[in-house]
């Protein structure tokens, strides 16, 4: 009893945290954006602009309602909320600490520790997509409809080479768990030694996963006006562009969790903390990793221009695909040369 | 709790594949299948077939139904096929779907429905013991069933090829 409501309390603050995190994202986003580009960025909601993500969120609230008069209202409202959704669940099976012992009892920083943890992340990426769709198509607009099309054969396609990407990564690992993932990185090196190609494929995937520069095909504001959310006003709109800040925080958690060591650090055990100190400079570690990731997301996004359709589609399924199957062949071989197979 | 979500799911899944072949609008069928197969994987998980459920989720409601969509909404732009059913079609889907609902009643009839009793393996869902079961019993069923998925796949980008009639520009 006294564990569930644990795992309640973590659950809210998981959510709160990616809320919390996704909207200084915006802040971070646009800060980072000015940087590149020579400017000062927002500097007028408190210092340095800091109160800029909540003067936003009061903007969103405040704007007025729009629900087009020939659209489907029921999916039109589903739309933005199933993306926020599905942006919120992946939280759950990613392990945020190694855990706090308080008396006897471990309190692990993971909400639920299923065996297919993996399998689980890769099913609620596959369905984020129906946000998009179900808001695309409800709008009534040839330029949403568009987008939500475009959206969704792009992530149908890039959602192949990132499932064969992490089937290495299964292959070396041995589990679909991502707490023993993690955990496994405490002793040896992190997979990204192990998975190079494997790491780089994923890190494409996660991009156009995420519909982030260079892949935001889907809202390409220069053929299609908005893309899939044209239509949409307000907090509704703004669901759907927070849901994409919370995909990138929660792609970044994966990503260091799968192929950087997770809360591991080198010489974590030479420093001379005990138990629950650690656990507390692992979890702050693993957010540094997932900042450095975060960094990476805008840093590309003001970097790259955006590619063109059929450029996309070619990277997807020419090479993405192939080179995430060659690297299942070669880490199987090399398992085999090494003896690992058992 | 096991037997109210138990209800629940059986509830949803239920009602949700009526409302998928009575709604007039193909995409809302969609979408109500999709709700479907999610409370079909709920069961899963109550039978503790992790894997099954999972993949359940990824494959169909991830993949397949999104294709399913994503056609149905582009049919949709254009309203040019309305329903053209003829009464020899009505007659024929009356046949097919009578032979049918025989070959299920006669297979529920012979099945002992008391045969879930008995304790089932709490392991046997689990990614392990299915995938010793699938790559080190069954090998050859499942590889040569791969074959046939990779032949039809192949098949199906053959026909869907235009025959380059002009030089490309």
């Amino acid at each position: 009893m006294e564990m569930l409501t644990y795992k309640i309390l973590l659950c809210v603050i998981v959510f709160a945290l990616s809320l919390g995190i996704a909207a200084y994202m915006t802040w971070g986003e646009r800060k980072i954006a000015a940087i590149l580009q020579d400017r000062v960025g927002p500097n007028r909601a408190g210092p340095l602009g800091l109160l800029q993500p909540l003067a936003d969120g009061i903007k969103m609230f405040m704007k007025e309602e729009m629900i087009p008069g020939q659209s489907n209202k029921w999916l039109f409202i589903l739309g933005p909320s199933f993306f926020m959704l599905t942006a919120c669940m992946t939280g759950v099976v990613i392990p945020w600490g190694s855990g706090i012992t308080v008396g006897d009892t471990v309190y692990p920083m993971q909400i639920t520790d299923i065996n297919i943890g993996l399998l689980y992340l890769l099913g609620v990426v596959s369905i984020g997509v129906y946000g998009i769709m179900i808001g695309g198509w409800a709008s009534n607009n040839k330029y949403s409809l568009l987008g939500a099309l475009r959206a969704s054969s792009q992530m149908i396609s890039y959602e192949v080479a990132m499932g064969l990407s992490l089937i290495a990564l299964v292959m070396t690992t041995g589990t679909l768990n991502l707490g023993e993932i993690a955990a496994q990185q405490d002793a040896g090196w992190a997979n990204v030694v192990y998975q190079p190609l494997g790491f780089l494929i994923f890190l494409v995937c996660a991009f156009a996963e995420t519909n982030r520069a260079p892949f935001d095909l889907p809202e390409c504001e220069s053929e299609l006006v908005g893309g899939y959310h044209t239509e949409y006003s307000s907090m509704k709109l703004g669901f759907f562009l927070f849901a994409e800040y919370i995909n990138m925080f929660i792609s970044s958690a994966v990503m260091a969790t799968l192929y950087f060591g997770g809360y591991n650090f080198p010489f974590q055990h030479a420093l001379g903390l005990e138990g629950n100190w650690l656990a507390v400079v692992q979890t702050a570690v693993l957010f540094l990793k997932i900042s450095a990731f975060i960094f990476l997301f805008m840093w590309v996004r003001w970097t790259l221009p955006r590619f063109r359709y059929d450029q996309l589609m070619n990277l997807g399924w020419k090479v993405l695909l192939p080179l995430s199957l060659a690297n299942i062949f070669i880490t199987g071989i090399v398992m085999w040369l090494t003896g690992k197979l058992g | 709790m096991i037997s109210y979500i138990f209800w629940f799911l059986s509830f949803t899944a239920v009602f949700s594949a009526l409302a998928t072949i009575l709604s007039k609008n193909p995409v809302h069928s969609v979408l109500y299948i999709i709700v479907t197969f999610f409370s079909i994987a709920g069961h899963y998980f109550l039978l503790n077939a992790q894997f099954l459920a999972a993949v359940h989720i990824i494959v169909y409601a991830g993949a397949i139904m999104v294709l399913f969509l994503y056609v149905i909404m582009m049919l949709n732009l254009n309203r040019l096929e309305k329903e053209k059913t003829q009464n020899w079609m009505k007659l024929l889907s009356v046949v097919s779907a009578g032979l049918l609902m025989l070959v299920m009643v006669s297979a529920v009839g012979r099945a002992s429905l008391m045969a879930g009793a008995g304790q089932p393996d709490e392991t046997m869902g689990l990614t392990q013991a299915l995938g010793q079961v699938l790559y080190r019993d069954y090998l050859l069923p499942f590889e040569l069933s791969s074959i046939l998925f990779l032949s039809a796949m192949v098949g199906a980008v053959y026909l869907s090829k235009k025959e380059p009639t002009t030089p490309p520009l």
